[in-house]
């Protein structure tokens, strides 16, 4: 039982951090039907910054064993701003002159930006070549302990602060004009465009939020787990941005809860796998639910079924 | 009358000869000079890069057939090309051992261990047939993006079995009490298939890739090559005539999976190289599917001078190592933005001069 909590608990923490990296990737398929291979490079990005913030700051070396509370605060704004400039210069620079070219293309040349971005950050200049440890920011102690089921602080920051800003795009999309205008690009380009809609700025600010959530998500991975980051060019971010990107799938591409809710059953699917399966074999669990799902309901859980037109 | 008037429209068969057996024996005798002429002349280093562009062009002209005919978008080609490896590596390693007692390289040219090599290649070209029949079964319900994602999670879900199994068994005592199903399952592991013996030559190579680009030509003109062409170009019209869009696409897959996994079985038993899991992960399939997409998808010349291109450049960009993946990458990125079509287009590279066919020229994608 107390196995079972655990478990559950760990694979709602991991599962959030899940989904929002898996809102970027929806949010941009929902508006442009492309896949944004870039966007894990992102989500490392956004963690490699965290570190440099942090580690330059130098809060854990301050003396005491708790750093300030701001540190953390400031460590995940500064790295989403980072994150947030270079989601709208990857957009204005590579894809918007792409606008009107086949999807393979800008497929690619998102590949090529993945690959721009993991091999100027392996610059020593930048993250270099070697794997860091991230700097504590938070306590590594237990919050509290239910029925032997321990939260620990790091995950429930973790939950915290994804369920947040969940809350905040959710606000964000379903209640202002700005998402309104969201929701009609994605329903339609031209239309939307003809109603007034400027749909520049519209993919623009996507592409902002989008990479904003994928740093923060990015900064509750190096916190929860601060001996994994990788250097750069590591397949492992690409792997995780992968299992994402099936999480955005499984939920129903290019819906904003469908990617909530496949983030958090991706994440519960792999730890309980891991608890009671075989550890070796996450990845595994992941992809075949994605081909399962696929093959049940092609177009993902909370998606529509589109009819194709000739 | 009128089968008398088609009877001497028919060609005779001294033409169809020349025209069936000509093409192959011109390969055959390239292979030769490559492999008597221009290896001994070119030194270890040229043959080993001769090799690699080989097994290049093989990748990248059989993705063609999926990609670029088909219009399908398939990111898994690496996929196939490790069944095709492993499949090939575990016949001929163990293999020797069960024939000749050591994995060493035995007989010479075309002898036992050559005969074995050939039997590994075409068992590894079937496994991986028969894996992208069942890859290619989902297109019966997926398009476009999410075909494209079942076929990345295939290879992923590969990799991860692959590194799952035990490490090789090289003790040979412990390889004659061995079960079948335990040599299968002993191909190395997260750390690769080592040992497996050095068979691939730039003869062979170049014999493989002679007898896919006959295949590939000869598709192009045929009317089974045209049912795949007609589905890239519209689906929902290709079907309203009759063609039966699944069967064809699984076809393609098929197709193509069975010249990767010859690939894959070239890679395997080539020098310097070790068949490792991680090698073949999404990286490699991106960068098959680079080389289709900058040669011009659908063409079968382009795709060959794209694979030698992408193949020989990082090569000679070694002086540069820091800045070379950077370079390549940004080469990606301004070569999609200001020649989207690739290098050549749908046309061929001798088509080049014609006046574009009907068709606009831009690569098509899924759809």
């Amino acid at each position: 039982m107390t196995k079972l909590l655990q478990t559950l608990f760990d694979g709602l923490a991991v599962g959030s951090l899940y989904a929002l990296i898996a809102l970027g990737y929806t949010m941009v398929y929902g508006i442009l039907q492309f896949i944004n291979f870039a966007h894990s490079d992102v989500f490392m990005t956004g963690a490699w910054v965290a570190y440099v913030v942090a580690a330059t700051a130098g809060w854990a070396a301050l003396g005491g064993d708790a750093p300030p509370l701001y540190a953390g605060l400031f460590t995940l704004f500064a790295s989403m701003l980072f994150c947030a400039i270079l989601g709208f210069g990857i957009e204005r620079l590579a894809y918007r002159p792409l606008r009107k070219a086949p999807r393979l293309n800008v497929l690619i040349t998102a590949i090529g930006i993945s690959l721009f971005l993991e091999n100027i950050g392996q610059r020593p200049e930048l993250f270099g070549t070697q794997p860091q440890k991230m700097p504590q920011l938070l306590p590594d102690t237990t919050l509290f302990t239910i029925a032997d089921v321990n939260f620990r602080v790091v995950d429930l920051t973790v939950i915290a602060v994804a369920l947040v800003l969940m809350a905040v795009l959710q606000w964000l999309v379903f209640h202002t004009r700005l998402g309104r205008a969201m929701r009609a690009v994605s329903h339609n380009f031209s239309v939307a465009s003809l109603m007034g809609i400027n749909v520049d700025a519209v993919i623009s600010f996507t592409f902002v939020v989008g990479s904003a959530m994928a740093a923060a998500a990015g900064f509750l991975y190096v916190m929860k787990y601060p001996g994994a980051l990788k250097q750069p060019a590591d397949s492992t971010w690409i792997l995780l941005g992968l299992k994402c990107f099936v999480a955005a799938v499984i939920g129903g591409i290019g819906n904003v809860r469908g990617a909530m809710l496949g983030g958090v059953l991706i994440g519960l699917m792999e730890m309980f796998g891991a608890a009671y399966l075989s550890p070796h074999m996450r990845d595994i669990y992941v992809f075949s639910l994605l081909i399962i799902v696929l093959l049940v309901r092609p177009a993902g859980l909370l998606g529509r079924a589109t009819v194709e037109k000739v | 009358m009128l089968g008398a008037r088609a009877a001497a429209l028919r060609p005779g068969y001294g033409f169809v000869l020349s025209r069936a057996v000509g093409p192959f024996g011109a390969f055959l005798a390239l292979a030769f000079v490559m492999q008597l002429v221009v290896v001994p002349w070119a030194g270890p280093f040229y043959e080993k890069l001769l090799m690699d562009i080989g097994i290049n062009c093989l990748l990248a002209v059989s993705l063609n057939l999926v990609n670029g005919f088909t219009g399908q978008f398939s990111i898994g080609h690496a996929g196939f090309m490790a069944v095709g490896g492993y499949v090939a590596g575990a016949v001929t390693y163990y293999g020797s051992f069960v024939l000749w007692g050591s994995p060493a390289v035995h007989g010479g040219f075309l002898g036992g261990g050559d005969l074995l090599f050939l039997a590994g290649c075409l068992v590894g070209g079937l496994f991986s047939a028969g894996a992208g029949y069942l890859v290619g079964l989902p297109s019966l319900r997926l398009r476009g993006d999410y075909l494209a994602i079942v076929t990345l999670g295939f290879g992923e879900i590969l990799r991860v079995l692959l590194q799952q199994t035990n490490d090789v068994i090289f003790v040979p005592a412990q390889i004659e009490a061995a079960t079948p199903w335990q040599m299968a399952t002993a191909l190395g592991g997260a750390l690769g298939f080592s040992g497996i013996p050095f068979y691939t030559t730039v003869f062979w190579v170049f014999v493989m890739l002679g007898l896919l680009l006959i295949v590939a030509f000869r598709l192009k003109e045929s009317s089974e090559g045209r049912a795949f062409l007609s589905i890239r170009e519209n689906e929902i019209a290709a079907e309203a005539m009759g063609i039966d869009t699944t069967r064809y696409k699984v076809r393609a897959f098929v197709l193509a999976a069975f010249f990767a996994g010859i690939a894959g079985a070239l890679f395997a038993h080539e020098t310097g190289t070790t068949l490792n899991p991680r090698e073949l992960g999404f990286q490699k399939s991106f960068d098959i599917v680079i080389m289709v997409v900058l040669g011009g998808m659908g063409s079968i010349s382009g795709a060959l001078v794209a694979a030698v291109l992408l193949t020989v450049l990082p090569e000679f960009l070694r002086e540069f190592a820091d800045w070379r993946l950077v370079i390549y990458a940004l080469s990606l990125i301004i070569m999609m933005r200001f020649r989207p079509q690739g290098l050549f287009g749908i046309r061929e590279i001798w088509e080049l001069w014609r006046k574009p066919p009907g068709a606009s020229p831009a690569g098509r994608g899924a759809s």
